[in-house]
């Protein structure tokens, strides 16, 4: 018999004050009641697995409800861990079954080959490590920017920007594999700890020192989840602000643009990386930086993380965040809506369109940005 | 070895010692032939009723015990605390001729002064008395009784082992300074400094801004009374500074206190006022001309003082100081002297210096009061964000008729139609590291929303709690009142303030629906908390006091001693302790008074007998015990290139005998033999 969910994910400190719900992106947008779920689990009233509360798969996994907490209770990991049930008991929704298979197949979850991988860098010149080959500055494109066509545009953009500063790097080729945040996340915790163990030992096979990611949540998974991996995994946003601030980068190109910037939830509220991408974004030349009434801390969530990519979200209802965000952005008469996360890229692009803002807004990744500089 | 064979065995007595044993069975520990020769000890084990019995098997521990080397009797009794239980410790000792005694029972914390006195009583020294701790330390803490019980006969054997090198030692009387020392001049100091004085008894009313009153000068109304505050502060503060007795040390910081109860020695920094208080008649002309304006901590910032100033019309001393990091002379070199030119007794003083003032006192009342919580820790409320977010200090300047806004009750300008409040700010909550209820927010949000019914009868007011906690004289009363006045009060926490248009957007989650929700808002009131001064750790080193796990100052003992502190003749009153209203303020400080004043009353004080003495042909002159002395009780003598102990002083701590590299110095009652005994007998085994 499994223990119970409010031993496993020590519901007993709650107090049922609902600063979880208050503090959900989700909570207007689905009925995800996150201290309901709390409170049927810790006086087990409620199902044990998603399936049984199907809101669950809602959650995008920003970490507002444990972050805020005032006991310490930890609202994110029971509801990813109704999802782990769900899955173990072979109840996950298709959507997700196959982004799961996909990854314990091809390494990625868009169901798309390995030897697709490195389409994106066709006609670039990117340096791949062979078998073996030391690669002690490894750039972690990852899969998103790997297949998705937007956000292929992120990878391709930083390559750019590291051959402008020179810049060391390697890639490991198709032989990159899923980093495993979403597919924690999703609830998939077997195959995120087979992913683990893969790709330590490649790393260490390569001499791996320095991780730079496209992506956050990569990052966020290689820096907190990946156990004493030792090699330290930066955001690129981290990695750009240490070349201008090493005088390597130079951006001599003025981008007269009005920008904002939409802080990603795994490197805001997760990672605490507030100023290093707005540092880069304001060494663009010609920008006019402008800022969210709702930013860092308080940054609003896309909707695009915990998985959601490969989620039908269940019952929907209200305007979709990504749809807000860029109805402020306009508002704030920005000319570009600048992110750093390929989730956020592809979730307030879609929102452009769905919000009728087609012409008068664009969204760029920072990456994007500064390779227009160059 | 004495024996008592013929002791008839009654109850659960049991007389024995080594000698009673056969020739085969010597333990292999315990018979020390270091322990002095014709030792008569009497062991007690008690049982605390189940709390010790239940775990530990005690008639086994005094079997045990009656067999170690120089044990006259050992014995078991219910509670050796009581009254029976002292008699019998008395009755022995005359019975039994004994030499020393050995209470195995709770923490020395609790009784070893019960059961001090109980052998001084029977005419026995004091200090042949010890105790061993087989409660907290041993029956509260585990479970397998038979473990227990070895435990406790190993403590039993160690504390035997130490009684029987045990020294007899004597108090000293010292004479205590009639004065006394408060530290902080809000509502708690000013109300101990007043008891202390009309005890009769001179007092040093130590405050570090320009004027006593402390926050309770900031409130409006107090709940659930709904008394002007400062209608029924001023006149004590009147009182503090007519008082004969009363010696105000305004824009004042202690820097230094040293010497123990009875004697302290108080090192005073009176900060520069730049103006002659002699010559001040404090018409205030200074005041209104100085040009310079600065945020002004009484109004929270929301409002702007001079200068020269005073933190409010009815400040005490009345006196204005000059604030010299914002004046313009002082950060001009020399322009501006405005001031100066309108003051006709020329009162004001550009080279005034620091005074430090010097004075002895005998007890010392502590009463330094708190912090608000900083909502910027809370970034999703917003505050730092949106001007209409503000603190419960800023609503009670906002509400008061001497406010900012002189009691009009106005956001930019305009009145809100819509307040909401929220509970719990920066209290009850881990992500902040306050755990604790800040115990008055719940109240004073209760009487700001009665106040803000009363100035505005059509606003819509909406509280978010997680729990009201109305438990003091009247509270519920009134939070039933102000719930009828319609106040809405919504059951959830908040997680997320935001702009919409010109409003404010409260998001939370109304737990009784069970849904999310949000209410639109031209005011939002944070209920923020209590926390520790963040001086706290100054003055915890300056006076040697402790801190509790959320950061406030740690009383003696948390039930029967909240008004103490570790350190004899000092005492804590107020905030300091803890969260508290004005009433419970108020009684600590009436409790700390009274507890200060007793000293003085009785004149004397029994010091220390645990003193530090130094073998002179042993000590090196290296003086590191000089530099580790906390008390400041040694000294290095030139002439005989020694360290030597000042035992007025000394207070027994131990840590220069610890840090000598000669081991020239020995602490009485705790010397390297008693203690090596009691180590040898505690690691020595358990079949003793």
């Amino acid at each position: 018999m499994a223990v119970s969910l409010k031993e496993t994910y020590e519901l007993l400190g709650c107090i049922q004050c609902g600063r979880c719900t208050a503090g959900c992106p989700v909570g207007f947008r689905t009925y995800l009641n996150v201290r309901k779920v709390v409170y049927e689990g810790l006086t087990e009233t409620g199902p044990r697995d998603a399936k049984g509360r199907p809101e669950a798969w809602n959650c995008t996994t920003c970490s507002n409800c444990t972050d805020r907490c005032p006991k310490g209770v930890k609202p994110m990991e029971l509801l990813i861990g109704l999802r782990s049930a769900a899955i173990e008991k072979g109840k996950a929704m298709p959507t997700v079954r196959d982004a799961l298979e996909s990854t314990f197949k091809h390494g990625n979850p868009w169901g798309r080959g390995r030897d697709k991988r490195m389409e994106w860098a066709e006609d670039l010149d990117v340096p791949v490590a062979d078998e073996g080959e030391e690669a002690p500055l490894l750039y972690f494109y990852g899969c998103t920017p790997a297949y998705e066509t937007r956000a292929q545009d992120v990878a391709k953009s930083l390559v750019r920007v590291f051959a402008a500063a020179g810049v060391p790097y390697k890639t490991l080729g198709t032989a990159e594999s899923d980093c495993g945040n979403e597919i924690w996340r999703l609830g998939e915790q077997g195959l995120f700890e087979l992913l683990v163990e893969g790709n330590t030992e490649l790393f260490r096979s390569h001499g791996v020192e320095t991780i730079v990611t496209s992506s956050p949540h990569c990052m966020n998974t290689f820096k907190n989840e990946y156990g004493d991996l030792g090699i330290e995994a930066l955001h690129y946003s981290q990695f750009l602000k240490e070349l201008l601030d090493e005088g390597k980068l130079e951006l001599p190109t003025p981008v007269e643009k009005t920008v904002t910037y939409h802080d990603p939830c795994f490197l805001g509220k997760h990672n605490e990386i507030y100023d290093e991408p707005r540092d880069v974004l304001n060494a663009v030349p010609g920008v006019t930086f402008v800022e969210f009434d709702r930013s860092r801390e308080r940054a609003l969530c896309c909707e695009g993380g915990g998985g959601r990519m490969w989620v039908e979200a269940v019952e929907e209802r209200g305007e979709r965040i990504a749809e807000i965000r860029v109805n402020d952005a306009v508002a704030l008469g920005a000319d570009y809506l600048v992110t750093a996360c390929p989730f956020c890229l592809l979730t307030l692009e879609d929102a452009v369109k769905t919000s009728g803002n087609e012409g008068k807004i664009e969204v760029v990744d920072l990456s994007e940005l500064v390779a227009m500089a160059l | 070895m004495a024996e008592d064979k013929n002791e008839q065995r009654e109850g659960r007595e049991r007389a024995g010692g080594a000698g009673g044993r056969g020739e085969g069975d010597r333990p292999t520990t315990g018979e020390d032939p270091e322990a002095r020769g014709d030792q008569r000890l009497g062991v007690y084990i008690c049982h605390c009723g189940v709390n010790i019995a239940r775990t530990v098997d005690v008639e086994k521990v005094a079997e045990a015990a009656s067999r170690l080397p120089g044990v006259a009797i050992a014995k078991t009794y219910q509670y050796m605390c009581s009254d029976p239980g002292q008699s019998l410790i008395k009755s022995d000792i005359e019975k039994h001729g004994l030499t020393g005694v050995v209470v195995a029972a709770c923490s020395p914390r609790m009784h070893e002064p019960t059961f001090r006195a109980a052998v001084g009583e029977a005419g026995m020294n004091a200090y042949l008395f010890e105790m061993a701790n087989i409660r907290e330390q041993c029956s509260w803490i585990h479970e397998d009784r038979e473990e227990a019980t070895d435990k406790a006969t190993d403590l039993v054997r160690a504390a035997v082992a130490r009684a029987s090198r045990l020294d007899r030692l004597t108090e000293r009387e010292v004479e205590v300074t009639p004065e006394a020392l408060v530290i902080g001049g809000g509502i708690a100091g000013i109300q101990a400094a007043l008891d202390i004085a009309e005890a009769g008894y001179r007092v040093h009313l130590v405050e570090r801004t320009p004027s006593i009153g402390g926050h309770m000068a900031q409130l409006d109304k107090t709940f659930p009374t709904l008394d002007c505050s400062a209608c029924i502060l001023t006149p004590k503060m009147v009182d503090v500074a007519r008082h004969a007795n009363i010696d105000l040390l305004a824009y004042s910081e202690v820097e230094e206190i040293t010497g123990y109860i009875g004697n302290f020695h108080v090192k005073v920094r009176r900060k520069a006022t730049s103006v002659d208080r002699h010559l001040c008649t404090s018409c205030g002309d200074c005041i209104e001309k100085c040009p310079s304006r600065v945020p002004s901590e009484f109004n929270e910032g929301m409002a702007e003082r001079r200068a020269i100033y005073t933190p409010f019309p009815q400040s005490v001393p009345s006196e204005p100081v000059i604030d010299r990091d914002h004046c313009l002379y002082f950060q001009n070199d020399g322009k501006c002297g405005v001031c100066a030119k309108i003051c006709t007794v020329g009162a004001i003083d550009y080279t005034m210096e620091d005074e430090i003032a010097e004075f002895d006192v005998g007890t010392v009342v502590v009463a330094t009061g708190y912090d608000e919580f900083q909502p910027k820790l809370k970034p999703e409320l917003g505050y730092e964000a949106y001007d209409n977010v503000i603190t419960g200090l800023e609503m009670e300047r906002l509400c008061s008729a001497s406010g900012p806004t002189e009691g009009e009750f106005a956001i930019g300008g305009k009145e809100p139609k819509d307040v909401v409040f929220i509970q719990c700010v920066g209290s009850r909550d881990e992500t902040v590291g306050n755990p604790y209820c800040s115990r008055v927010c719940c109240m004073y949000t209760a009487k700001q929303a009665h106040l803000v019914r009363e100035k505005l009868p059509k606003a819509n007011i909406t509280i978010f709690y997680m729990d009201i906690r109305a438990f003091g004289k009247g509270f519920e009363e009134f939070y039933d009142r102000v719930r009828k006045e319609n106040v809405i009060y919504r059951r959830g926490s908040v997680s997320e303030i935001y702009k919409k248009g010109e409003r404010l957007v409260v998001r939370g989650e109304d737990t009784l629906v069970g849904e999310p929700m949000e209410v639109e808002a031209d005011l939002v009131v944070l209920a923020t908390g209590i926390t520790p001064r963040r001086e706290t750790e100054e003055l915890v080193k300056q006076l040697k006091l402790s801190r509790s796990a959320d950061g406030f100052l740690l009383e003696a003992h948390p039930k029967l001693r909240p008004v103490d502190t570790p350190v004899d003749g000092v005492f804590l009153a107020g905030c300091c302790q803890g969260p508290k209203d004005i009433p419970d303020a108020v009684a600590q400080a009436k409790g700390a008074a009274s507890s200060a004043i007793a000293p003085m009353a009785k004149g004397t004080v029994m010091a220390e007998a645990l003193t530090a003495s130094i073998d002179e042909d042993l000590c090196s002159g290296c003086r590191i015990c000089v530099s580790v002395c906390p008390y400041g009780a040694l000294a290095y003598d030139e002439e005989d290139d020694v360290s030597k102990v000042n035992e007025a002083l000394c207070k027994g701590c131990g840590v220069c005998a610890a840090a000598c590299p000669s081991g020239a110095i020995t602490m009485s009652h705790f010397t390297s033999e008693q203690m090596l005994a009691q180590v040898v007998a505690l690691i020595g085994g358990s079949d003793g």
